[in-house]
């Protein structure tokens, strides 16, 4: 039994890469749904959710509204939407773009914070802006857990630079042992106790 | 002689202790429950995840440090009512919004409604207009529009306003001109607008059968059989039982064999009226009531 019951995810610049890698890593019985935001052009359409279902046996899911929230499944937030994390499912808007981005990496971290504190796991890996830093922070606040990718693991080190500056306190890890990382935290049995709001 | 205080006494907004989720539900519940009771405006069904962002947002907007205090405010000071409400309404659209709906639309539903001698059309929450302006442009080129009628609906005032007056700003001219092109659109785009009034006003051939009109989906209920309705980016704000309400009123609205219409990341794969209907071939969310 895990203590998290959602991780958020968030890449810009270099995210494809880094989220291949991450996902090849996961097991079939990665027991925490996985939600990845990930910037991209407002056309763009479900080709990310087909390149990584290719990649892994976790199902891969393009969000639509009110998709439940599952464990076993990877969700990909759409091009073009925000995406908030509301207890048990995704909801959508098309809310005004947030410092330059839709979907914005801090409104679906954030809402995840709120959904789940104490029970959300956060990573930021590359990217060329600062997007993230804030939901990260708000994650910890929130009593959740923030990992973040090595900036010199990363293509574009911005993002994680920033995240570490907001989030002094999460859990630095190079690319390579993301994936084996989020395993174990999630599968530790050390802690079955659930968290709750405190 | 007075006692010396070292710590400034925090005030009662300022203490508010950790954050407490069931609590803020609570004071958002009442907000809410506030809002509609005093005010009339029923917002108690809104998707709650984002109904709450934009809360906060005011909260912080104004200085605030709960959703109670907001609370006060929002019942004691009507602007403040006002302001809300334009917090609490998105309405963002776009002529040929997803250019691959029109062209499906084109191809799928046209055939279906040539064989019919009057279309009835419902854009439920069509904001300022682009969207029905968008359609009528369509309707015109399949040379339908002339039996066809459009009823253009939304909750707020302002932009239904804005939908009659059919000027729509010149700087997005260019992106709807490529959208037009994309949706399959037969002539010149320019066609259909002249500049004036420092816009784009479109052609009033275009709302000749084309009545605007308030109406609110919580509230209010049907008002005649239609052939289509179209519904994108409006039911996303919804909550899930609202959604299912809703549902039921297009559902009872629809004609046998009508269409549903909705936004590109919507679905009714979550809706008890998922039997009811089947999606017309292809990615786009048009769905024929076959039940
Ligand atoms: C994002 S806009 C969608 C515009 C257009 N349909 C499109 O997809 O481009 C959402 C619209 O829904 C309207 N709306 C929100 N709640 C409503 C309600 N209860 N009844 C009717 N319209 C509502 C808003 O006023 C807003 O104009």
């Amino acid at each position: 039994m895990t203590q998290f019951s959602i991780a958020v995810v968030g890449a810009s610049w270099g995210g494809l890469a880094a989220l291949s890698e991450l996902v090849k890593g996961l097991p079939r019985d990665f027991p925490v749904p996985m939600a990845v935001v990930q910037h991209r052009s407002r056309h763009a359409d479900n080709l990310l959710a087909s390149l990584l279902q290719d990649l892994t046996p976790l199902r891969v899911v393009d969000v639509e509204d009110k998709e439940p929230i599952e464990p076993g499944t990877v969700y990909i937030a759409p091009a073009n939407y925000h995406m908030l994390v509301d207890g048990g499912y995704f909801s959508l808007t098309t809310d005004p773009l947030v410092r330059f981005s839709r979907p914005s990496i801090d409104v679906t971290f954030t809402s995840a914070g709120d959904a789940y504190p104490g029970a959300t796991l956060g990573v930021i890996l590359t990217g060329a802006n600062d997007d993230g830093s804030r939901g990260l922070r708000h994650i910890v606040n929130r009593g959740g857990k923030a990992i973040v990718q090595d900036p010199d693991s990363a293509e574009s080190r911005t993002m994680p630079a920033a995240a570490l500056q907001a989030v002094p306190e999460a859990q630095v890890v190079p690319l390579r042992d993301m994936a084996a990382h989020l395993v174990t935290l999630t599968g530790s049995k050390a802690n079955s106790a659930r968290k709750n709001a405190t | 002689m007075a006692v010396q205080v070292d710590e400034p006494v925090p005030s009662v907004l300022e203490e508010t202790g950790p954050y407490d989720q069931d609590l803020e539900r609570i004071e958002i519940e009442l907000l809410l429950e506030g809002v509609y009771r005093h005010y009339g405006f029923d917002f108690r069904s809104y998707a709650y995840a984002s109904i709450r962002r934009r809360l906060w947002k005011r909260i912080e907007a104004e200085g605030l440090a709960t959703v109670s205090a907001l609370q006060a405010v929002i019942l004691h000071q009507p602007p403040m009512m006002e302001r809300l409400l334009l917090d609490l309404s998105i309405n963002v659209t776009a002529m040929f919004r997803d250019p691959t709906f029109y062209q499906a639309f084109r191809e799928r539903v046209v055939p279906l409604l040539r064989t019919y001698p009057y279309i009835r059309i419902w854009h439920a929450g069509c904001a300022t207009g682009e969207e029905v302006y968008s359609m009528a442009i369509l309707l015109q080129e399949e040379g339908l529009y002339d039996r066809s009628r459009i009823y253009a609906t939304d909750i707020n005032e302002v932009v239904l306003q804005k939908s009659k007056e059919g000027i729509f700003p010149l700087d997005r001219m260019q992106e709807y001109t490529e959208n037009y092109i994309a949706a399959g659109g037969k002539r010149a785009f320019s066609d259909y607008y002249t500049a004036k009034y420092g816009g784009a006003l479109f052609n009033p051939s275009l709302t000749k059968n084309v009545v605007f009109s308030l109406h609110n989906l919580v509230t209010d209920r049907s008002f005649a059989e239609f052939n289509v309705i179209l519904c994108r980016n409006v039911l996303i704000y919804f909550d899930k039982s609202l959604q299912a309400r809703v549902h039921g009123l297009f559902y009872d609205s629809l004609a046998t064999f009508g269409i549903l219409v909705l936004g590109s990341k919507e679905s009714l794969r979550f809706s008890p009226y998922e039997d009811h209907y089947e999606q017309i071939n292809g990615p786009e969310k048009i769905f024929r009531k076959v039940r």
